[in-house]
């Protein structure tokens, strides 16, 4: 007799099933790496509509599509110049090993954009492959040097992140070496606490007087970003220009972390897609859109996804988890180590552990070492290169001179969903969903 | 998120300086409250029987003088009105009820900002020196006031949503921080006969103080009451009749600054806003402990 | 020695001034007078000169300040000598919220109360407060000293690294994982020789000592209640 097929419950299915046992056996809340995994609305439920009769595309080669963009022009002395529109995220030293962090920053000088330091300051390999670097002010004050932020090129204010809008950093002891240790005066070996809030300010009111003292202490040169995890962008963003940022950098729920609770990465924050929305909007409203420039993050993953984002208004994004995909991670090597994380390539979330088989969320020497940076270097330029070549491919098809052309007409959306969240109307309809009265 | 300004005299009269004085402090707080300035003032009394009323209309060209023969068909008005473009200060010797009932069947687009025997409350949007400008703030005088400067953080900028509220007879509210309860509290206070006109959480803070007030608490039962009631960051300065109190909520994160002399008390979000008055340079200054209620009163 | 007067000049252009001392300057000596509670004087400052500031000053007196030695005749605001590096900060009256939050190095005197968070996130600075300090001081407390000759409000130590708090008064109330320790004779010499750099007069032996018990330096079940 044949059985019949198992049927599983869709709210106790496996997984949840064995996150429970998880849970009474430890006592503890999950904790992991990566962005979220659950299907969300996304970039990939917009298309953009390319050339017919009533629009002309440009040819590739001669008949430019530009890429440029400066960020930092409302009040800063020295503005950044970036060859495209796209950073590379704020990701810790500490997080990272410092292989990585010398790759992210030669591929990204290579391609003439910026990277950012992380939740421990400033590390000298970083400063010293990355062109343009992005220093961060973060609630934990990490490693933070007046020397380093006057030897940034920008200033980036952290609020929070979108895996974990409200919550601070977090780093496992296993990843606490000496070094990282001391950089950010802790214990070795401890499992790092970390303030959810800055000690020295909250609230808009008082981030104006925070933003006015930084500018000060580097004489009003570099411009000052500040960075949200998307829970209420309508606001934030708003309050962010008022408190004085020449930039807004705000980061969608399915931005990636090495090491959060899993109940923050997937229940916390709203998607990249309608956080873009809301923050054009928001910016529009105050007259401030391209005056105070827009980055955007949280599963950047192509060249599509640049060219959406940037139709939707964005000024550039900013890659995470992407860049590190580039460098290696997940990649089918040394399977036996993923297999003895319990995963395998291409699943793998384990960035909290610091055992990364391909030696970028790790402190250890030896899994460090086989990341090669040349190579790694080689990799994120390459990335960068295509989702470049991506994205222009999609502007030129839309007769686009300039990438920032791209517009949300360029738009339509495959879902009533992203038509509601990106406010671009359901393909082959007009309707967006809570326009116009329905 | 924003800047709030008190500044009490102890003693005497209404003094002629408490508008120049509070015009100043509000200056100040321009750059954390950028979006709308507010005052409440507590100047002449009403006459016995009667009480005084700051009405708001939708622009600056409204014909107050309609209004003031029109009401007087029905109810004495004791005092000629003060109108100050959008807002005008009526003072009517009957009971308020009876005229804010007429008022919404009658003249639904007015506002009413504050009544009671003594307040005048003045807000909208616009820089403090704007704002001062708009109503005269400089030739105002009065025994204390409070202020506002708003930089919106949730609900939206425009003249009700700006502070001060007033929600009972010569009480208002001023607040720097941010509530994280106040949606399920209005709804409670709703059904308790509390009206709210916006969706602001410092409403809803003013309208619990009055309801504990109208519950028989004094004015420091009910800001003790509050801090278990109210969940959020705060700083609130309260103007009554005769008095003036501040409460911070027990994290007190968001900052306040108390100064006092021989002539005054005065709080401030940044001490700056302090030192424009006279006799700031030798004042007793400290900062207000957390879940302590302080309050002064007038004899 | 040279006097600025902001009722005359910005606090940009005598910061900018400040910033450009070097090291074959001559002008170590600034007196800074009609400060009127601004906010951001004397910040970032990278010179050993002396700052004297006559008057009470805004927030973020002579934040992420190296080398330099500061004092204010009058009261300070919020997060005084923030992420200090190096040198000294005097404030002569009282201090409000976050004085020498996250600060590094260097000494920060307050001869009146500091107010709440005094020490927040500290990572090796040395603090001497004359009076008292406000809840919640050398919260999250990473590294360095926190030298208390009054009392100490709630929390005082809440969830505490490797800081070390001395109070000679009474302390409300002690936050998570901070506990009594053991005052050797080394940490009275340790007591005596910050207040004789403060040049305060307070007797070393009065004081108590404050650190970590330790018990959340790794997540574990047991301990879920202190979070």
């Amino acid at each position: 007799m044949t059985r019949p097929p198992l049927r599983h419950s869709a709210a106790f299915s496996p997984d949840v099933i064995a996150e429970i046992q998880r849970a009474a056996d430890e006592g503890l809340y999950g904790i992991r790496g990566f962005g979220t995994l659950r299907p969300l609305p996304s970039f990939d439920d917009l298309v953009l509509l390319g050339a017919s009769i009533s629009r002309y595309p440009l040819e590739g080669y001669r008949e430019r599509c530009a890429t440029d963009v400066t960020l930092g022009t409302r009040f800063a002395k020295k503005p950044i110049e970036l060859k495209i529109p796209i950073t590379i995220a704020g990701m810790s030293f500490g997080a990272l090993g410092a292989n990585a962090k010398r790759a992210l920053g030669r591929g990204a000088s290579a391609a003439g954009i910026s990277t950012t330091t992380g939740d421990g300051g400033m590390s000298e390999e970083e400063r010293a492959e990355s062109d343009i670097l992005v220093y961060q002010v973060l609630p934990s004050r990490y490693g933070f040097d007046p020397a380093h932020l006057r030897a940034c090129e920008a200033i980036e204010i952290v609020v929070g992140q979108g895996a974990k809008p409200g919550g601070g950093g977090m780093l496992l002891g296993q990843k606490i070496t000496e070094r990282v240790a001391q950089m950010r005066t802790l214990p070795a070996g401890i499992d790092q606490r970390s303030a959810c809030r800055h000690p020295d300010w909250i609230g808009p009111d008082d981030l104006t007087i925070k933003i006015a003292e930084l500018r000060e202490a580097t004489d009003w040169e570099k411009p000052i970003f500040v960075k949200i995890g998307s829970a209420r962008p309508r606001y934030d963003v708003q309050l962010a220009v008022k408190a004085g940022a020449d930039v807004v950098v705000l980061d969608g729920m399915q931005g990636g972390t090495a090491a959060t609770q899993e109940v923050f990465i997937e229940h916390a924050g709203i998607p990249t897609l309608p956080a873009l929305r809301q923050a054009v909007e928001a910016l529009e409203e105050l007259g401030m859109h391209r005056k105070v420039q827009l980055v955007i993050s949280g599963g950047i993953r192509s060249g599509a996804d640049l060219a959406k984002a940037l139709a939707m208004g964005a000024d550039a994004v900013s890659i995470g988890t992407a860049a590190l995909v580039a460098l290696g991670c997940n990649r089918r090597v040394h399977v036996e180590d993923y297999t003895a994380l319990g995963t395998e390539p291409g699943a793998c979330h384990h960035c909290h552990t610091g055992r990364c088989p391909v030696g970028i969320t790790t402190q250890d020497p030896v899994l460090e070492s086989r990341l090669d940076v040349a190579e790694g270097a080689r990799r994120v330029r390459n990335f960068l290169t295509v989702l470049t070549i991506e994205a222009q491919t999609l502007a030129r098809a839309c007769g686009k001179s300039h990438l920032h052309n791209l517009e949300p007409e360029d738009l339509a959306a495959l879902t009533v969903e992203a038509a509601a969240m990106a406010g671009v109307p359901l393909a082959g309809t007009d309707w967006i969903p809570g326009r116009n009265g329905y | 998120m924003c800047g709030i300004v008190g500044l009490f005299f102890k003693r005497g009269a209404a003094t002629a300086s408490l508008g120049p004085l509070l015009a100043g402090m509000l200056s100040q707080m321009r750059e954390r409250g950028p979006d709308s300035t507010g005052f409440a003032l507590y100047g002449d009394e009403a006459p016995p029987g009667a009480f005084k009323a700051t009405l708001r209309a939708p622009n600056g060209e409204y014909d107050w003088a309609a209004l003031e023969a029109g009401i007087a068909t029905i109810f004495p008005v004791v005092c000629p009105a003060r109108p100050y473009g959008s807002h005008a200060v009526f003072t009517i010797g009957a009971d308020p009820e009876p005229i804010f009932a007429w008022l919404a069947r009658h003249h639904p687009a007015l506002g009413i900002f504050g009544f009671g025997e003594r307040i005048e409350v003045f807000k909208d949007v616009g820089l403090p020196e704007a704002v001062a400008q708009r109503f005269d703030l400089e030739q105002r005088s009065g025994t204390h006031g409070l202020g506002h400067t708003r930089m919106a953080t949730e609900s939206a900028v425009t003249t009700e949503h700006s502070h001060p509220f007033s929600t009972g007879p010569d009480l208002c509210l001023v607040h720097n921080g941010s509530l994280s309860n106040h949606n399920r509290l209005r709804l409670s206070l709703r059904r308790e006969g509390i009206r709210f006109v916006t969706d602001n959480d410092t409403e809803v803070a003013a309208g619990y103080l009055t309801w504990r007030l109208r519950q028989g608490m004094s004015l420091t039962e009910a800001l003790e009451a509050a801090l278990a009631d109210l969940d959020g960051f705060y700083t609130f300065a309260v103007g009554t009749r005769d008095g003036f109190a501040i409460l911070r909520d027990p994290i007190a994160c968001k900052p306040a600054v108390l100064a006092e002399t021989d002539d005054w008390v005065a709080m401030a979000t940044e001490y700056r806003a302090i030192a424009t008055l006279p006799g700031a340079a030798t004042a007793e200054i400290w900062e207000p402990r957390p879940a302590t209620v302080y309050s002064w009163h007038r004899q | 020695m040279i006097e600025v007067d902001l009722a005359q000049s910005s606090v940009r252009e005598l910061n900018q001034r400040l910033h450009r001392i070097g090291p074959g300057d001559n002008e170590h000596h600034w007196r800074v007078v009609s400060p009127n509670g601004a906010h951001a004087i004397a910040v970032g400052l990278t010179a050993p000169v002396h700052v004297e500031i006559r008057g009470h000053v805004g927030y973020y007196c002579a934040g992420m300040n190296a080398l330099a030695t500061v004092v204010v005749d009058g009261h300070a605001g919020t997060g005084l000598a923030e992420n200090i590096m190096s040198g000294s900060v005097r404030v002569r009256g009282n201090a409000a919220q976050s004085a020498a939050a996250s600060g590094r190095g260097g000494l920060v005197i307050i001869d009146g109360d500091a107010s709440a968070r005094c020490g927040i996130s500290m990572k090796g600075v040395a603090i001497v407060v004359g009076g008292s300090v406000g809840h919640m001081s050398a919260f999250m407390g990473q590294a360095g000293t926190l030298v208390v000759c009054g009392g100490a409000g709630h929390d005082l130590g809440d969830s505490i690294y490797e800081a070390d708090i001395f109070v000679a008064g009474e302390v409300a109330s002690l936050g998570a994982d901070c506990i009594e320790k053991e005052m050797t004779p080394a940490d009275v010499d340790r007591v005596a020789a910050l207040l004789g750099c403060a040049q305060i007069v307070e007797d070393a032996g009065r004081f108590r000592h404050y650190g970590s018990a330790r018990r959340l330096y790794n997540f574990h079940i047991d301990h879920a209640a202190e979070y």
